[in-house]
């Protein structure tokens, strides 16, 4: 077998009997699903609290239309003064108190809600519209328009999007572009970051132990440190794998137990056919959109960008880690590696949503630190194939002097005891 | 004899600093050679120039007639002085794994493992991690792995430190059983007394340059004195001592003796002969110790390295 192979497994399985590598692998699916399934369940459970209401109607307006819908139950205290409904609604704690006078010209105004803690916001919505609504209604007849008339003569624009080989893509096309660009982007980081450091700490970890000489008497330096590289993406990509598996069969689980509540089924059953021919439509142009994303390069570049990025930083992760003796001391160089990782992250979220073909856009989907990151991102919104050569290039060629600088400083920092290096050190030890 | 590896005019820098002056040395095929120097002499730096951990910026090396190249690495044996294992690796697994680097097979390796580990007892660590051993005990399999690949060339760095005196022993007669068997040693050491055990050659390397290089015996040879140790008694000649000090150069002399002695060095001229000498003090008293002082490897350091000051 040769050398590389041989180290290349060595740090596979270093990796993956690592107890935290173990740990972590099977807990975060768990920790992932429990977390959702808990913030799902708090969300419904706040649903299904009940807000109670209840309500003077000195206009004698309302009365019919305030009707206890959904969350909100309301009470009709409107034989009660409201000194004594105040009274009353406090001893029984309800939500509050509505108090609508009887001025119908000043009305809009002057609609009191009475309430101790801090306001529902959506109640105070559903009031809000139910008032807006009958008065507006009240205010059609008053200046004698037929209700009916005016329902029928609004207009509802929706404009239809089409490309112009005539595809129809709907709205939401740009929508589901940023998620998977997003998704893309983001796993990128959280694996350069994840697995980097697994690529530093090991490097420190054959600097702590001192068996690094023995090692590069046998090997070269270079070998070992692409077998380190290499090795531990794939303990990475396993874990990945992993993860992808586990977390969908635990989703499965849960939600099969979880949200079968056969009432809802039927009731979503129901909506499912209640909607109409227009949203059918918007549904079957959304999947004609992920369909119709560039699906192939979207993977194959996916594929080349991650191994590129995941390239490119680890062997700065490996020539810091070459270079500090323990890992409290890799944090002064730590910036020339989050800084270009948070920036494509922002210029993904911020300048390719808002501009997919902007300027800062291009450059920095060009610029090989951040390429890969924000590349990812714009790539479903269709990037011509020379601005995706060029980028890669770009990236191939930084790859490889990094690699080739990175090196150097190992070569040097694995044999160095004792001493915090500076960055002025560092650029030294690239001439030695 | 033979040399199983030159060292010619290897110069070293790091940016400012010299660490190696154009320095040559020739190792001898079969010797033990020592090679000498107090620390940051530029021991380690030629050291790794011929594991080729380090590139020299000039000079050459060739190993058995050929120039270094790459798979030279599998000819040579190398215990660093900085020295460890992977805390968390099986003791098996990881002899494994470095013997599989210098180029062993697995099955090769595995039993070559096996006979070193019965011959040094320590079959039953297989399974263990190095941190549940101690630190001699890890030295143990440190060696195992340096010699395992049968290399032309050991290199020992420091290899006594942080043993204790029963398997400083062990180490010490494998290395002559290695010697023996025809392999090549270079040993690197501050100790002296283990120098002047096992070395037949040494080399002595301060501030970046050598300073001599040679066989034990010729080193020596160059560096005594012509000055005799001696013991005597019954002194006839009250005055002897002043006599001896206008003829020759006396020093005053430490050894032990059983009875009450004059006890002196005494330094001969070049073209005065020991029998001379003798002669001369037969006639004044009785001569109980006549012994040629011969310079120890310890005392050949100390006086090169302080002339070279």
């Amino acid at each position: 077998m040769s050398n590389l192979k041989l180290i290349m497994k060595r740090e596979f399985i270093a990796r993956v009997r690592n107890k935290t590598f173990v740990v972590m692998t099977f807990l975060s699916p768990l920790i992932f699903v429990g977390m959702i399934s808990l913030i799902t369940w708090l969300t419904t459970m706040n649903n299904d609290e009940i807000h109670k209401v209840a309500f003077i109607d000195q206009s004698n307006l309302f009365a019919s239309e305030l009707k206890t819908e959904g969350q909100i139950e309301y009470v009709n205290y409107s034989n009660f003064t409201l000194e004594a409904a105040k009274d009353s609604v406090v001893k029984r704690k309800y939500d509050g108190l509505l108090f609508i006078p009887s001025q119908l010209k000043t009305l809009e105004k002057n609609i009191e809600f009475y309430t101790d803690e801090s306001p529902n916001l959506a109640t105070i919505e559903t009031i809000e519209d139910i008032v807006s609504n009958k008065l507006t209604k009240l205010n059609y007849k008053n200046q004698n328009l037929d209700i009916e008339t005016i329902h029928n003569a609004r207009a509802n624009v929706e404009i239809q999007i089409e490309n112009f080989s005539g595809e129809k893509t709907s709205k939401l096309s740009n929508y589901i572009k940023m998620i998977f660009g997003g998704v893309a982007g983001y796993l990128l980081m959280m694996f350069i970051i994840i697995y980097g450091n697994m690529v530093m700490r090991s490097v420190i970890e054959e600097k702590a132990n001192r068996i690094i000489e023995i090692i590069i008497s046998s090997v070269k330096p270079m070998q070992l440190m692409m077998g380190k590289i290499l090795g531990t993406s794939l303990a990475g990509i396993l874990q990945f794998f992993i993860w992808v598996i586990l977390g969908g069969v635990l989703m499965t689980i849960v939600s099969t137990m979880v949200d079968i509540d056969p009432q809802e089924m039927a009731a979503s059953q129901e909506a499912i056919s209640a909607i109409s021919g227009d949203k059918m439509e918007q549904i079957r142009l959304v999947v004609h959109d992920i369909v119709a994303l560039p699906l192939g390069t979207l993977i194959v570049s996916f594929l080349i960008y991650f191994i590129g990025g995941y390239f490119l930083y680890s062997s700065i992760y490996a020539a810091i880690g070459a270079a500090v003796d323990s890992e409290t001391d890799s944090q002064q160089f730590m910036l020339p590696i989050i800084l270009p990782l948070m920036l494509g992250i922002y210029v993904g979220f911020f300048s390719v949503i808002e501009n997919p073909h902007g300027t800062v856009a291009t450059v920095f989907s060009m610029i090989p630190l951040t390429s890969p990151i924000v590349m990812l991102m714009r790539i479903p919104f269709g990037v011509p194939w020379w601005e995706v050569l060029i980028s890669i290039a770009l990236l191939v060629g930084t790859i490889f002097f990094m690699i080739w600088l990175a090196a150097k400083i190992y070569r040097i920092g694995i044999l160095m005891y004792g001493k915090k290096p500076t960055y002025k050190e560092l650029f030294k030890w690239l001439k030695y | 004899m033979d040399n199983l590896l030159e060292v010619k005019n290897a110069t070293k820098k790091f940016g400012g600093f010299t660490a190696l002056n154009n320095v040559s040395i020739s190792v001898p095929k079969g010797s033990i050679f020592g090679l000498l120097g107090p620390n940051g002499a530029g021991k380690t730096t030629l050291i790794r120039i011929i594991n080729q951990i380090t590139l020299p910026d000039e000079g050459s090396v060739t190993l058995d007639g050929e120039s270094l190249r790459e798979h030279h690495v599998q000819d040579i044996g190398y215990l660093p002085e900085e020295r460890g294992l992977y805390k968390s690796m099986k003791v098996g697994e990881q002899a494994l794994y470095l013997a599989q680097l210098k180029g062993l097979s697995k099955n090769e390796a595995k039993e070559r493992l096996k006979y070193w580990f019965d011959k040094f007892d320590i079959a039953n660590w297989w399974d263990k991690k190095i941190q549940e051993l101690s630190k001699g005990m890890a030295q143990k399999v440190q060696f195992i792995v340096t010699v395992l690949h049968q290399p032309k060339l050991l290199i020992f760095d420091e290899p006594f430190s942080g043993f204790d005196p029963i398997n400083a022993n062990l180490i010490k007669d494998e290395i002559l059983q290695l010697r023996d068997e025809g392999a090549t040693v270079i040993f690197s050491t501050h100790r002296m007394e283990s120098v002047e055990e096992l070395c037949d050659h040494i080399a002595l390397i301060n501030k970046s340059q050598k300073l001599l290089e040679g066989k034990v015996t010729d080193i020596k040879r160059q560096f005594k004195t012509n000055t005799f140790e001696v013991g005597l008694q019954h002194v006839q000649n009250s005055n002897l001592e002043n006599e001896l000090k206008q003829k020759f150069k006396v020093a005053p002399a430490n050894f032990r003796s059983i009875e009450e002695q004059l006890k002196m060095q005494i330094t001969l001229g070049k073209d005065e002969s020991p029998n001379d000498l003798l002669q001369f003090l037969t006639r004044q008293a009785q001569v109980h110790r006549f012994v040629e002082v011969i310079p120890s490897v310890n005392e050949i350091f100390i006086k090169s390295i302080t002339e070279n000051e």
